[in-house]
Order: structure tokens, then sequence, then C-alpha cells
């Protein structure tokens, strides 16, 4: 990796960490209410069922968290395994498209 | 004083092991002194390191009850209340025997983060007129004392997790020159000290600000040097 790679990868980890700041922020205020309000399942699915802003948000969500976890998890390979280099990178990637791909799944599933 | 020091000082290289010595103690003495105070009556084949006594060179530190300090200003009542003392070699950093340790890679690592003044004039020009209240100008002086000591160093996890990483000294001298409006090499000195073996691997632990004698914040500078290359590759410079 060159130091301009590096330092984008950085870069995309820290915005993304700012955007999750804020969805974790909306997701327990929006956990918070469902609960506090004795929301059934039905009644959240009939809610979120077609919700385009849900859909928004939620996607926003899983696709920051699919694209800071694996640049953290990066760092914590190199320095807790020695796992380095190319072999790393391809694992990671894999793991950013699982985490996208399950994610969305759910989201797709709730939304409709 | 009294009651003699209980002193385990390490011999060998990587694979050597702690020999005790009894020494006596004294008013105000500092570990080296007791450093010193062993190879003279005890152990004459001791090898250690120092040359200024005062905090000025930079030459002896060592690991001192599993801390690394500067010897030469580190009292014994400070660090071993209860008379004990442990003293080895620098961590981080190949032991070359007994005390002493390799600092070859340290300041490799200096060159490497381009920790060499690059002027953009000659000496026919004018002297750069240097505003000492900008705010360049102080965050230089906030960090220009190092002495080279290797104590931030030698305390950094990240240096031991990432041994390829240049490490808080190296770093904290690119940021005073990123911030010298006298020097030519900004981008190619932004360049070397991005990435992952540059100023994104540092944690923000803060041992190296926790440990440095001198008082400095190499990590406000590994921070100013994370903006500062930000920056650069958002302006498509890097």
């Amino acid at each position: 990796m060159t130091a301009r790679a590096d330092t984008r990868l950085w870069l995309a980890q820290r915005a993304s960490a700012a955007l999750l700041g804020i969805c974790v922020l909306v997701h327990l205020a929006t956990m918070i209410y469902a609960v506090r309000s004795g929301l059934s399942a039905t009644a959240i699915l009939s809610r979120t069922h077609g919700n385009l802003a849900w859909l928004a948000f939620y996607s926003t969500f899983v696709l920051a968290v699919s694209v800071h976890v694996p640049i953290g998890l990066r760092s914590v390979l190199a320095e807790w395994l020695g796992w380095r280099g190319r072999s790393r990178d391809a694992a990671l990637i894999g793991f950013a498209a699982l985490l996208a791909l399950l994610g969305m799944r759910a989201v797709l599933g709730v939304f409709g | 004083m009294g009651a003699n020091l209980q002193v385990r000082v390490w011999r060998g290289g990587a694979d050597g092991a702690f020999q005790p010595f009894d020494v006596p103690r004294q008013a105000s003495q500092t570990v080296l002194d007791v450093v010193t105070h062993i190879q003279r009556a005890l152990e004459p084949s001791l090898a250690y390191r120092f040359a200024c006594r005062v905090g000025m060179c930079g030459s002896c530190a060592m690991t001192v009850n599993g801390v690394a300090r500067w010897t030469c200003r580190t009292h014994v009542n400070k660090v071993a209340p209860d008379g004990r003392l442990e003293i080895g070699p620098l961590r981080n950093l190949p032991v070359i025997r007994d005390l002493v340790a390799d600092m070859s890679e340290f300041f490799d690592k200096w060159a490497a983060a381009r920790g060499s003044f690059v002027p953009t004039r000659t000496r026919r020009e004018e002297f750069a007129l240097v505003a000492p209240d900008s705010v360049a100008r102080q965050q230089v002086d906030a960090a220009i004392e190092c002495i080279g000591c290797g104590v931030c160093y030698s305390s950094c996890d990240v240096v031991t997790w990432n041994p390829a990483y240049l490490g808080p000294a190296a770093l904290n001298r690119a940021w005073t020159l990123v911030q010298d409006v006298r020097d030519g090499a900004r981008a190619e000195r932004l360049a070397a000290v991005a990435g992952d073996a540059g100023c994104h691997a540092c944690h923000t632990h803060m041992s190296c600000t926790e440990r440095c004698p001198k008082q400095l914040s190499p990590t406000a500078g590994i921070a100013g040097l994370k903006r500062a290359v930000a920056k650069a590759a958002l302006r498509g410079e890097l």
C-alpha cells in the first residue's frame, strides 16, 4: 500500500466514524422510542415497510459499518497477528462485502 | 543515607540476565550515579552510555524499574523509595551489550521521516523573518527541544507491534519541519510520514507524551501531521 492509499483509508475511516456517531444516536433514540411506546413487531414493520427515509438511513448505517470495521481490523490484524500485505487486504475486502451483504439483506427485509 | 540499594542490572545481549549489586545509597543520587558506581567500583566490564550528565545530550536513557527514563536526571529516591532498582537497556531497540541499545534504527527513522531541513534560500539572500507569535512558530517551539534520547520510542506500544513504525521522535521532528515556513520539502515530507508506518499508525496512547523527559508532546505533533496529510490528500497534493 502506498502512503496515498493508506491516507485515503484513514480518511474513509474517520468519515465513516463521523457518520456512525450520528447513526448510532438516531438508532438508539429510535430503539428507546419503540420500546417505551410498547410498539409490537407488527406495528414497527408497518412503519418501516415502504418507508424510503428509513431505507436511506439504515442503508447509510450499514454501508458506514462496512467501510469502518474492515479498516480498523486492518490495523488489529497487523499489530496483533502480524498479518500484513495483499492477503490480509483481500480477506478484508471480502469481510467488507460480507458485512454489506448481510446488513443490506436485513435492511431490505425490514423495508419490505 | 545508610542502607545499600539493591540493584539488578542487565548484563549481556538480548538473551542476557539481570545481575545483582549492592550500591551505597547517597543523598541526591541519580540512577546514572548508581550505574557509574557499579562500573567504577564493582564491575568494570559493565557497558553503558552517557556523556553530558545534565540532561542535554540524550545518551543515557535506560529502562529503570520498567519505565524508560533519562538516568542522569532521575533521582533514586523518586523511582526507588524501597531501595530496589532494576536497570535495563531501552525497549524496542536491539541490545548491543548490557545497558547499551543500538540506536541505529531510531535515527535511521529520523532520516526516513525526512528529518533534515531543506533550505529555500542561499547564504547570499536575506534572513527569513519568522514572527515569534505566529501559530506555526509557536507549534515549532513546543516541539523543538527534543534531545533524541529514545525514551518515547522505547515507551511506544505501536513501535513494539509495528516495527516499521517511524515512532514518536522522528514524527515529532518531521512536524517541526512541516511547520517551518523556511523549509522546502513539505510535500515529500508529508508523503514520507503518511501511511501505516507513519503518523496514521499512532493510536494516541500518549505514552510518549507521558514519558518524554523534556515534557514535549509528540502525540500532538503526530495529530498535526495527520491533519496536514489529510489536507494534502484532499487537495490531491499527496
